[in-house]
């Protein structure tokens, strides 16, 4: 039995800034994709092995829509 | 007040983004958080959609925490009640939290089915949380020969479009002209008629339910609607929107209404009696207040945007109350994403009495729209066109004139405006305290 790696990284996309340009898409393909032509799709707990990824996505994005973060928790922290 | 203790009732993502401000804005003092859900916060939308559809499980979508917030966390706990001269949140279990300050951020839950608890068919679904989303798809997955949406605003037109995703058999009464007619007004909502009929939707507009029938073992079996007919059905999901909870203050002295719980444009809550609540304050989909762009036009958003940003401001006021208090004025922004359609909108098409089309075309699915109200712009829709309202944006908080001039390469021939659509009803009076 193997066990998961704990999920450390969290993201959220704000849908009201995003502008569908796609630089998510192009920088982590396996955690943001589009629906249709417009619509996007994204993984919310992506794993850390895209950390990277994830980070150069939101970095890339024009409209900064994309938030990175931890998981919530109900530890004191 | 940077110490102290901060009591936030409502651990959803205004809470959670509240918890964040506070301590960005310097509070060192104690935090508490109460949830009635036992679960830690979690992003809504995608309960209508990928939760439904089956892409994402409802574990899935936690929000991220975006910074330490060193709190309590009160989960599966629900506040019953406030006890203001003792500076106390009362709770189901009897408990009480004590507080030097308070935010209310408890939000909204689902309208119910307006029968009895305990007379309505099992297979009757409210949306609004986790477990209802969890259930409604283990229901969907069952293969239901019919599922039957009550309501086509964004939530049933949504969840429709995720039961065609499944291949789902899916039926939608709504009582507006369209789709969305509460939201967009009729006349520019009118296009998802063919989004729905397109996608297979059996599209009933104009439609209430009469009644929904059980079989003898209390399952539901059939509706009955105002048009004199009926569907077999083995599901219905109730789409009817969503009331403000604040029957937890009724007895607390504060200012409350049908529509939720009155505060200002600094997000300080009122009191009967007319003055603010001490150290009392309101975020999110729970707040009814005056909206300085619109003329202090009183309003509740159940915006994911509006729940972020509220919960910023109250939480900057309720740190530097003695210093200079931020107003929340900004502009209003939602979006849905159904049948494959992505949909933005900005401002308050609500305010709107006439709608002009600026870009593109309804038929082709890619338009831009604006609502004005009076001569002035309030509002802009933008349908598969997610890159334009910035421009929309600057010229609606710039107060310009509608309809907007704007030469855009793509506007449509004719360009008269149109009545907007929404039900005529009275101007909201503006209580100036």
């Amino acid at each position: 039995m193997t066990t998961k790696p704990p999920v450390q990284l969290r993201i959220v996309v704000d849908l009201n800034r995003c502008q569908s340009y796609g630089q998510c898409v192009f920088a982590a393909p396996t955690v943001f994709r589009f629906h249709g032509e417009e619509l996007l799709e994204y993984d919310y707990a992506p794993g850390e092995r895209v950390r990277a990824e994830v980070e150069r996505a939101a970095t890339a994005c024009p409209v900064q829509a994309i938030a990175l973060g931890t998981p919530a928790t109900k530890a004191s922290r | 007040m940077s110490t102290g203790h901060i009591v936030v009732v409502g651990a959803s993502l205004a809470g959670l983004r509240a918890a964040e401000a506070l301590r960005d804005e310097g509070f060192t003092g104690g935090l508490t958080l109460i949830g009635d859900e036992p679960y830690l916060p979690y992003d809504r939308p995608p309960l209508s959609k990928a939760v439904l559809s089956g892409r994402l499980s409802e574990e899935h979508i936690e929000l991220p925490q975006l910074r330490t917030i060193d709190a309590r966390w009160l989960l599966g706990v629900a506040a019953t009640g406030l006890d203001r001269p003792h500076q106390q949140v009362i709770l189901a279990d009897g408990g009480r939290i004590g507080f030097d300050k308070l935010l209310i951020a408890t939000g909204t839950r689902a309208r119910p089915w307006p029968v009895a608890a305990g007379d309505a068919p099992r297979g009757v679904h409210l949306l609004r949380g986790r477990d209802d989303a969890a259930t409604l798809h283990a229901a969907l997955k069952a293969g239901p020969r019919r599922v039957l949406v009550i309501g086509g605003g964004f939530t049933g037109s949504e969840v429709a479009s995720s039961c065609r995703d499944l291949g789902l058999a899916v039926t939608l009464t709504h009582r507006g002209a369209a789709p969305l007619s509460g939201a967009l007004g009729s006349t520019l909502a009118h296009f998802t008629i063919g989004l729905h009929r397109d996608a297979g939707v059996d599209l009933r507009v104009a439609t209430t339910v009469d009644a929904l029938d059980s079989d003898e073992t209390g399952q539901l079996r059939r509706a009955r609607l105002s048009d004199g007919s009926a569907v077999d059905i083995d599901v219905a999901v109730v789409a009817l929107g969503a009331v403000s909870n604040i029957a937890w203050l009724a007895g607390s002295g504060l200012l409350t209404d049908h529509h939720g719980l009155r505060c200002d444009a600094t997000c300080r809550v009122y009191t009967t009696e007319g003055g603010f609540a001490d150290g009392t304050y309101a975020a999110g989909d729970v707040a009814y207040w005056p909206h300085p762009l619109y003329h202090d036009r009183l309003v509740r958003l159940e915006h994911w945007g509006n729940a972020i940003e509220q919960a910023r401001v109250a939480a900057h006021n309720m740190v530097h109350d003695s210093g200079e208090l931020r107003t929340h004025d900004q502009l209003p922004s939602f979006w849905s994403n159904q049948f494959g359609v992505n949909i933005k909108a900005i401002g308050l098409p609500t305010a709107a009495d006439q709608v002009v089309i600026t870009q593109g075309s309804p038929a082709e699915r890619k338009f831009v729209a604006a609502y004005g109200q009076k001569d002035r712009l309030v509002g802009a829709l933008a349908v598969n066109s997610p890159r334009v309202l910035d421009g929309y944006a600057a010229l609606i908080q710039a107060r310009a004139p509608f309809p907007p001039i704007l030469n855009a390469p793509d506007a449509p021939t004719d360009h008269d405006p149109l009545p907007a659509g929404f039900p005529q009803t009275l101007a909201s009076t503006t209580a100036r305290h």
